[in-house]
């Protein structure tokens, strides 16, 4: 009985094919759209989340400045107002898990025939922890390097692409940093881009002292640029940069109510605001979408409506045959729900299709979810039964004899 | 479903019918008082002006409308209290429908126009189509199985309506003006149709206006303005078929 009445709907279908059609492309673009504006929400948020993820969690950046010269103040992190004592003492904290000075400064590596330009980042071993960062291959220099202002690095991929190419194994070469040897140590996990798109595999660290008199110099001895804090819980950063606040204040005799000659940054705050945007941007993405869906079924609607009455006659023929009224409805339901799922196998197809596109010429990354393929056929059946069904019963309401009689 | 074994014989038991139909001025009477016994076997003609009821009667009688007031006995189901989805089964066992305009689906084969009533009792399709062929064959059309209704001329499309009637076993046919959409040359053929189906023991009810189609039942009632005036026997018939 349901193979028959699945037969007759597909066969009604194709009695009027443009306007199934038509009918179906409503259902096929409100699928496609949800399904296409999901996949580039998932692909934002997931990316967020990996940059996020990838810049270590529960951070602050203390950085100095900005200085005040009688009145003229200039830029932030300019200052050498930081120093290594200063992250030793934050160390000291409660509720701080680690801390790691940071200096930096650009430099032109050379090896063999091969430059290039890159950051030179100089800190100590503590940093890899703070920021979660891990070697592929090699090791990490130590506190001993540190003492000593050894010449070795580890580099990141970008750099080994650059400099190394394929073919040549960069453990234990000699590349020149403004034209000092430096023994290559390791190399650096993929980070990826950071939140602001800046590639962060485009690095070179070395040992903060090696840096600081080796290759940069210094104002004065021992200064940092910013000193990188991990609070050892998210719900320890309130206090922990209450700590640091009070700490340095005291530390470079800031008077209350004077202008602090540093500042410190909640870098895990700017990521969640920067996941909660894309959160409400894929869920705006996402209604909009759903509009195009409902109008979808509204279509179907509408021509379920039409069906009707132009089968007005063949409704009343069935009914004298013998069809009760859960057939009828039975039918021109099963014919709306065909529709729309059909219309939605079709929309997951151009979705997922479009999505590839997206993804293949934006460079942006876009996630197709078994979830949101599944919502999407959900929500494209249940519109099918909603829409369908008060056409459906108009059809079994209808007096035979009415119908019969209807030309 | 009760069936009473003693009106077994009886196919149709009409006793004081009424049919009102509701206007804005109040309810105007169509069937005043109808009775009417149909045996088993019967073949009867139901003649009438139009705006006689005759109509109305027979729409009652096909249980696709239901009396004001009085009692009708088809088969031993009393229809009148019967809920709709019964009815419908009622209509789909029990009656076989031919229509004047034919009344066959254009989009189906002319198979799965005769198949149609067996889709709503639950038969599988293999005997579904089994039925149905053998029912086309029987009417004439086993070549056209798979043609389209608009394919066939009128008399060849009130065949396959014919067959459609027949396909689920019924015990009684009901044939509005069934050759009112015909030439006289196929309106014989399809009359003569019908006197087979009867000779064979199904019940055949006939509304028509035309006195030469009339002439083929067994049994003439006249309708006129809500009533029956007159029942007779055709003179072709004994009167003891029928007494």
């Amino acid at each position: 009985m349901f193979s028959a009445m699945l037969g007759e709907a597909w066969h009604a279908m194709g009695a009027n094919r443009l306007r199934t059609f038509l009918t179906m492309l409503g259902m096929v673009i409100g699928v496609g759209a949800v399904v296409l504006m999901m996949a580039i929400g998932q692909g934002a948020e997931a990316s967020v989340k990996r940059s996020i993820s990838a810049m270590g969690s529960n951070l602050f950046v203390v950085l100095s400045g900005p200085p005040n010269v009688a009145g003229a103040r200039s830029a932030t992190g300019n200052a050498p107002s930081l120093n290594v004592k200063d992250a030793n003492a934050i160390a000291e904290l409660d509720g701080v898990a680690g801390v790691a000075p940071v200096t930096m400064g650009k430099a032109q590596i050379v090896f063999g025939s091969n430059n290039w330009n890159t950051d030179i980042l100089g800190t100590t071993p503590s940093y890899l922890d703070v920021r979660s960062w891990y070697l592929s291959s090699g090791y990490a220099f130590a506190d001993s390097d540190i003492r000593s202002a050894t010449r070795v690095a580890l580099i990141g991929k970008t750099v080994a692409q650059n400099i190394f190419g394929d073919d040549i194994d960069p453990l234990g070469k000699t590349i020149r940093i403004k034209q000092s040897p430096f023994v290559v140590l390791g190399v650096l996990d993929s980070k990826g881009q950071s939140l602001d798109g800046r590639d962060q595999d485009d690095t070179i660290i070395v040992p903060l002292t090696t840096a600081q008199r080796k290759l940069f110099g210094n104002q004065l001895p021992g200064s940092v640029r910013q000193i990188i804090v991990q609070a050892e819980s998210d719900k320890a950063m309130a206090m922990t940069e209450e700590g640091i606040n009070g700490l340095l204040n005291q530390r470079h005799n800031i008077r209350e109510g004077a202008d602090s000659d540093f500042s410190v940054r909640n870098l895990t705050a700017i990521a969640n605001s920067a996941a909660e945007t894309t959160r409400t941007m894929s869920l705006l993405l996402g209604a909009i979408a759903s509009v195009s869906l409902l109008v979808g079924g509204i279509g179907i609607m509408n021509i379920m409506l039409v069906s009707v009455t132009e089968r007005t006659r063949e409704i009343g023929i069935r009914m004298a045959i013998g069809a009760r009224q859960r057939d009828i409805l039975m039918q021109f339901l099963l014919e709306a729900i065909v529709i729309s799922i059909v219309g939605c196998l079709i929309g997951i197809g151009i979705g997922v299709g479009g999505a590839v596109l997206v993804s293949i010429f934006t460079k942006t990354e876009v996630i197709v979810s078994t979830n949101s393929v599944l919502i999407a056929f959900s929500v494209a059946a249940s519109i099918g039964v909603f829409f369908g069904f008060y056409p459906a019963r108009k059809a079994a309401k209808l007096n035979p004899i009415e119908a019969l009689r209807y030309q | 479903m009760q069936k009473n074994n003693i009106e077994a014989k009886t196919v149709i038991q009409v006793s004081n019918l009424y049919k009102d139909y509701q206007t804005a001025a109040g309810p105007f009477p169509v069937l005043k008082d109808v009775n009417l016994r149909i045996e088993n076997g019967d073949y009867v003609a139901i003649m009438g002006p139009s705006g006689s009821g005759k109509s109305t009667f027979m729409n009652i009688l096909g249980c696709l409308d239901k009396p004001t007031k009085g009692k009708y006995v088809l088969d031993g189901h009393a229809v009148a209290t019967m809920e709709e989805n019964a009815v419908a089964g009622v209509r789909n066992k029990t009656i076989g429908f031919v229509f004047q305009g034919f009344n066959l689906l254009a989009r189906s084969s002319l198979l799965d126009n005769v198949a149609l009533p067996l889709v709503y009792s639950g038969i599988e399709k293999p005997e579904r189509h089994k039925r149905a062929k053998v029912l086309l064959e029987k009417v004439g059309l086993g070549k056209h199985i798979n043609s389209r209704p608009n394919q066939i001329s009128g008399g060849q499309q009130q065949r396959v309506a014919i067959a459609r009637a027949l396909v689920n076993n019924p015990r009684l046919i009901l044939a509005d003006e069934p050759t009112g959409n015909l030439d006289s040359v196929t309106s014989e053929e399809i009359m003569a149709l019908f006197g087979e189906l009867n000779q064979e023991g199904i019940t055949i009810v006939l509304v028509t206006h035309e006195t030469d189609i009339a002439e083929h039942a067994k049994r003439q009632v006249r309708f006129l303005d809500g009533k029956i005036v007159q029942d007779t026997l055709t003179n072709s018939h004994s009167l003891n078929e029928v007494l």
